[in-house]
């Protein structure tokens, strides 16, 4: 034990002499861009930037890998050691809210009132988080797969209908051409499925849980409208028009570039990929089944945790990055939806004509936040079982009750998340 | 076996303790922690207060019955029957979500069978439970012989004086040197439904008869997939283990089955085999020890999918405990499964020390 | 008839060789498609997937995989994290549990069956299932360095070996291994006044070639391939983090394929390493104890 002492306790010295005295006061801050370089840069920017524009305080970064920060930030939270400053998804956001991990952002809404509705994390009336980005989904296609097939091109005032979009998924069938009509990245099942795919069901006129109360999901997830969304979602891999939870990760990343499929539901994040493989992809908005067309919204967002000392350093430092230049700089970067309509008009791909700016377009008029409730992250887990088990053939009526059944339970479990 | 020359508190007790000591640190005490979530609705993330619930979890677990369901009759009292002839019953929803029956409300059926005219049905509180208990024991049942026969094999093969077999001994090891989360990832790609490796080496070596399968795909070639896979990983890790127990063995018995002129069969039956007894005892335990720990490759490869066909205790746990933040829930299956495999030890312990005297 | 037999062995001698080929490929195939892949671009790698060419070096090979991977993520870091904590913690490992199985195995002491049973007992408890309650424990643990005492032990290498270094597997091991050992030898050296650590040194160790060199070879791959979720809610800063962790930082929104198997590949080259190290010791201790096969 004492070898160990040593070790450690030599390590820690080391550590220790490396960084210089401040005078400044630190504050920390976490970041879910662990491996991603471009984010890294960006972020890296914005805080020397911001460090260097006063002289109150200095924000250290420590960044995470995506998949699990989730998870780091919850065991962080249980051992009393969260940072200043904490970016989450937003979806989560409440659960943090209502279990007192973050507090109310002090910010001037007036500052972000321009901000797209999805970009902004507001719980029991209070502003807790604001994003530098929003994301969105599109129907991917080529021009050449419309012109060959004899459809029409889908617009935001005039989407599909549900009968066209299948009516083109049986065109693309019958052509013979693809592997699959339609490919939605089933083997994603992670918060992928609810961010995807619940606006499908919004759109047959449904929901994860009633958002009314949210008290309850009877009726929402199991009514007639649900049970339609959940005939036409199996009715999608039982006659093969889309392959199913087993698909392998090189088809999903590959099989729209190599021509596979005929359409593909994917996020913006792969757009600018896809661009330079596919001269003539097009990014079509969502079919609508009879209530509106509809996309998830509500990216990664940054906030002030609970426990932190300095809530307005914290704070000075998110109003310091939300400023236009920084929205345009990771829209550029990573092809994401600039929060801003000013921003937006800075950027590559979003300003006016731009390739990627029916995206803007999308997530202002269609983008729908996921359930806004300290429940969601339960309700998301049961939800995307549901859908895969719905896709791999189980009865519709029995899986969605279920469905219900478990989220009620755990709403009641929790004494109503707060509401 | 208690002589004077072994005897000795002091010196036991010091050589055991630190041991003893972090064991009882580091794995008993957070074990407890957890049996005593299991009794309270601890949450993993929530400002409400932490309130004792008693059994309640294990209920929720737990929770079984079985309903016998009447034919649906037309007017004149007929038994109804679908297009293919089969006896249409009423859906099981009608009897679960009634308030008729409040004993059986939030109850899903897990499996059915036909008596007569009428069906029994089995349902459960918790089906995916349920089916995570019939899948971690049908995991153990193949897995316990296919690994430790299989390791066994390749132990006595690769026990063979010949040039080269350092460098055999190695490959067959190397599967264990890599993480299996990695083989996990590996081996999605390699079961692949429609273009897959394994899909197109059996295509090949059939001279393409063979029609490719969705290995992790299909309710009833998920759960072999991931045995075969896991056997195949781990393989490596237990041949070492029978080849160190096979040093023990005494070479004089070797020279005395040789001069016996005893055939290979004989000498591993009457020599090598009695002589890895302990061995043996080691190599079953942790077999079946790991394999109810089933977890790495479900959440990388299935997820539990598909319909459920490869969730397994441990990944219900983890789902759980951190996915629905249902910290109580989580422990209550792991205070399950330590239970039910303490059984099982004792009595795979009571039948290995029978055998000794039989 | 000389002449036969000869032919004969030389056909035995091939088919065991081809038996012995024939299960290495089995064991092979999924590691070369890993280092294979790990030269090729991206876009190729998947498209090889569905043909052989997926265990050829074919089409557009380079190490840009690598340069890219060392610039996604301080490998170096990692690795040296990873072979740190296995180091130390298996060394820890090893003293303490065959300490307890000689312990357990030699020596009579009041409670023995009990404790051993108990320990014996943890086996069954997945780690996935303690951790959280683990995790309280210890971010409320003292620890008495240089600089006095701190309480709490997060984002420190020590919260990642001290929970480690005994468990019941390696203790186990030990037992049943130990339990094959001649025990007159034992009685004959107390008879003769050697002392129990002198019994253990002297005579247990240097007997005990095979189960250290196993079980210094499986607790090294648990503490080296395995520690995933332990470091994740128990580390926050990346210079305490180990290689599995790292691994997360090749999984973006779109996988970066060839280089997680460009950082594949090259955190399996000192766990491979280390085996063939292990192996040496492995089968020298075979030979010093004179054991034909």
């Amino acid at each position: 034990m004492k070898k160990l002492t040593i070790i450690t306790s030599a390590l820690l010295i080391g550590t220790a002499l490396g960084g210089p005295a401040l005078a400044q006061t630190e504050l920390s801050m976490w970041y879910h861009g662990a491996g991603n370089e471009v984010e890294g840069k960006l972020i890296g920017q914005i805080v020397s930037d911001f460090n260097a524009s006063q002289s109150d305080w200095t924000v250290v970064v420590e960044s995470f890998p995506q998949e699990s920060y989730n998870d780091s930030v919850t065991a962080a939270a249980l051992a009393g050691n969260l940072p200043d400053i904490l970016d989450m998804d937003g979806p989560n956001m409440p659960n943090w809210a209502w279990a007192g991990y973050v507090q109310p952002l002090p910010i001037d809404e007036a500052k972000v009132a321009s901000f797209l509705p999805g970009t902004k994390g507001i719980w029991d009336g209070q502003l807790y988080s604001i994003g530098l980005w929003d994301a969105a989904v599109a129907l991917y296609a080529r021009k050449s797969t419309l012109d060959e097939l004899g459809l029409r091109v889908p617009t935001l005032d005039a989407p599909w209908t549900g009968e066209e979009f299948m009516a083109a998924l049986d065109a693309a069938k019958a052509s013979g051409k693809y592997e699959y009509a339609f490919d939605l990245g089933m083997n994603d099942m992670g918060e992928w499925y609810p961010y995807a795919f619940s606006p499908f069901l919004q759109s047959f006129g449904g929901d994860i849980v009633d958002r009314s109360t949210y008290k309850t999901a009877e009726g929402a997830l199991n009514g007639d409208a649900a049970l339609a969304f959940g005939a036409w979602w199996q009715k999608l891999f039982a006659e093969g028009y889309a392959p199913g939870t087993s698909e392998s990760p090189a088809d999903q990343t590959n099989g729209f570039i190599d021509g596979s499929f005929a359409f593909q539901w994917n996020g913006n994040w792969r757009a600018v990929a896809t661009m330079a493989e596919v001269d003539d992809v097009m990014f079509l908005p969502a079919p609508d089944f009879g209530n509106g067309n509809k996309i998830g919204g509500g990216s990664w967002q940054f906030g002030v945790s609970a426990t932190s000392d300095n809530p307005e350093g914290a704070a000075a430092f998110i109003e310091f990055a939300i400023q236009d230049t920084y929205l345009a700089a990771f829209s550029d970067a990573i092809g994401l939806v600039p929060s801003t309509p000013s921003a937006a008009q800075l950027t590559e791909n979003y300003k006016e004509g731009g390739p990627l700016a029916v995206f803007f377009g999308l997530s202002n008029e269609q983008a729908l936040l996921r359930p806004v409730t300290p429940g969601y992250v339960v309700q998301a887990k049961v939800f995307t079982k549901a859908l895969a088990d719905i896709a791999n053939g189980a009865d519709v009526a029995d899986t969605l009750d279920a469905a219900v059944d478990e989220i009620d339970a755990d709403i009641q479990k929790n004494d109503g998340y707060g509401h | 076996m208690a002589t004077k020359l072994t005897r000795s508190n002091g010196a036991g007790w010091a050589f055991a303790l630190p041991g003893v000591f972090l064991i009882a640190m580091f794995i008993i005490v957070p074990f407890l922690f957890g049996f005593w979530f299991s009794l309270t609705n601890q949450r993993l993330v929530s400002p409400n207060p932490t309130q004792f619930v008693g059994i309640e979890n294990y209920q929720n677990l737990l929770g079984l019955a079985v309903i016998t369901i009447e034919p649906e009759r037309d007017d004149k009292g007929q038994v109804v029957r679908d297009d293919k002839g089969e006896i249409a019953y009423p859906r099981v929803r009608t009897i679960t979500r009634s308030d008729a029956y409040p004993q059986y409300s939030g109850m899903r059926e897990w499996f059915r069978w036909q008596w007569g005219d009428n069906a029994n049905v089995v349902i459960a509180s918790d089906v995916v439970f349920m089916k995570a208990l019939a899948n971690t024991f049908i995991f153990v049942l193949f897995i316990v012989p296919l690994q430790g026969g299989g390791a066994l094999l390749l132990a006595l093969l690769i026990n063979q004086k010949l040039r080269g077999i350092n460098a055999f001994r190695t490959i067959y090891f190397m599967p264990v040197v890599i993480s299996i989360v990695v083989i996990s990832l590996l081996w999605r790609f390699i079961y692949d439904g429609s273009d897959g490796l394994l899909n197109n080496i059996l295509n090949v070596l059939s001279f393409g008869l063979f029609q490719p399968v969705d290995w992790l795909g299909r309710t009833d070639t998920a759960l072999g997939a991931i045995i075969v896979m896991s056997a195949w990983q781990a393989v490596g890790f237990h041949m070492v283990i029978w080849l160190s127990g096979l040093q023990t063995i005494p070479p004089t018995l070797y020279e005395v089955a040789a001069i016996e002129g005893a055939s290979g069969w004989q000498t591993f039956r009457y020599v090598t085999w009695p002589g890895l007894r302990n061995t043996a005892i080691l190599v079953l335990i942790v077999i079946t020890m790991q394999a109810f720990a089933l977890f790495s490759q479900i959440d990388v490869m299935t997820k539990g999918g598909p319909l459920d066909a490869t969730q397994t205790l441990v990944f219900q746990a983890v789902e759980r405990g951190y996915g629905k933040q249902d910290i109580s829930g989580g422990s209550a299956i792991s205070v399950i499964l330590f239970f039910m495999v303490l059984a099982i030890s004792l009595t795979q312990r009571f039948l290995t020390r029978e055998r000794k005297y039989g | 008839m000389a002449e036969i037999s000869s032919r004969n062995r030389g056909l035995r001698l091939f088919a065991r060789y081809l038996v012995l080929a024939l299960v290495a490929v089995v064991f092979m195939f999924p590691l070369v498609f890993m280092v294979v892949s790990s030269f090729k671009p991206d876009g190729q790698l998947l498209a090889d997937t569905s043909s052989f060419r997926a265990f050829l070096p074919v089409g557009d090979i380079s190490l840009d995989n690598y340069r890219a991977a060392f610039e996604r993520a301080p490998i170096g870091q990692f690795m040296f994290n990873s072979v740190m904590i296995t180091m130390v913690t298996v060394t820890l490992s090893i003293g303490i549990c065959s300490l307890a199985g000689f312990s357990f195995v030699f020596l009579d002491w009041s409670g023995r069956g009990v404790i051993l049973s108990i320990v014996l007992a943890t086996l069954i408890i997945p780690f996935e299932t303690i951790a959280v309650p683990l995790l309280l424990v210890v971010s409320r643990l003292p620890w008495v360095g240089l600089d006095g005492v701190e309480w709490g032990w997060l984002n420190t290498y020590r919260v990642q070996i001290v929970p480690w270094i005994v468990d019941a597997l390696t203790i186990f091991l030990f037992v049943q291994y130990f339990k094959d050992l001649p025990r007159e030898l034992i009685e004959a050296a107390r008879v003769e006044g050697a002392s129990w650590l002198q019994v253990y040194a002297r005579i247990v160790m240097p007997l005990s070639g095979p189960v250290l060199a196993t079980a210094a070879i499986l607790k090294s791959l648990k503490m080296y391939n395995e520690q995933y979720l332990w470091p994740l809610i128990v580390v926050q800063d990346e210079a305490h983090r180990p290689i599995m962790v790292g691994l997360g930082y090749f999984f973006q929104l779109n996988v970066a394929w060839g280089e997680l198997m460009a950082y594949l590949t090259l955190i399996s080259v000192p766990v491979l390493a280390f085996y063939l190290f292990m192996q040496r010791a492995f089968i020298a201790s075979i030979a010093s104890t004179g054991v034909k096969g």
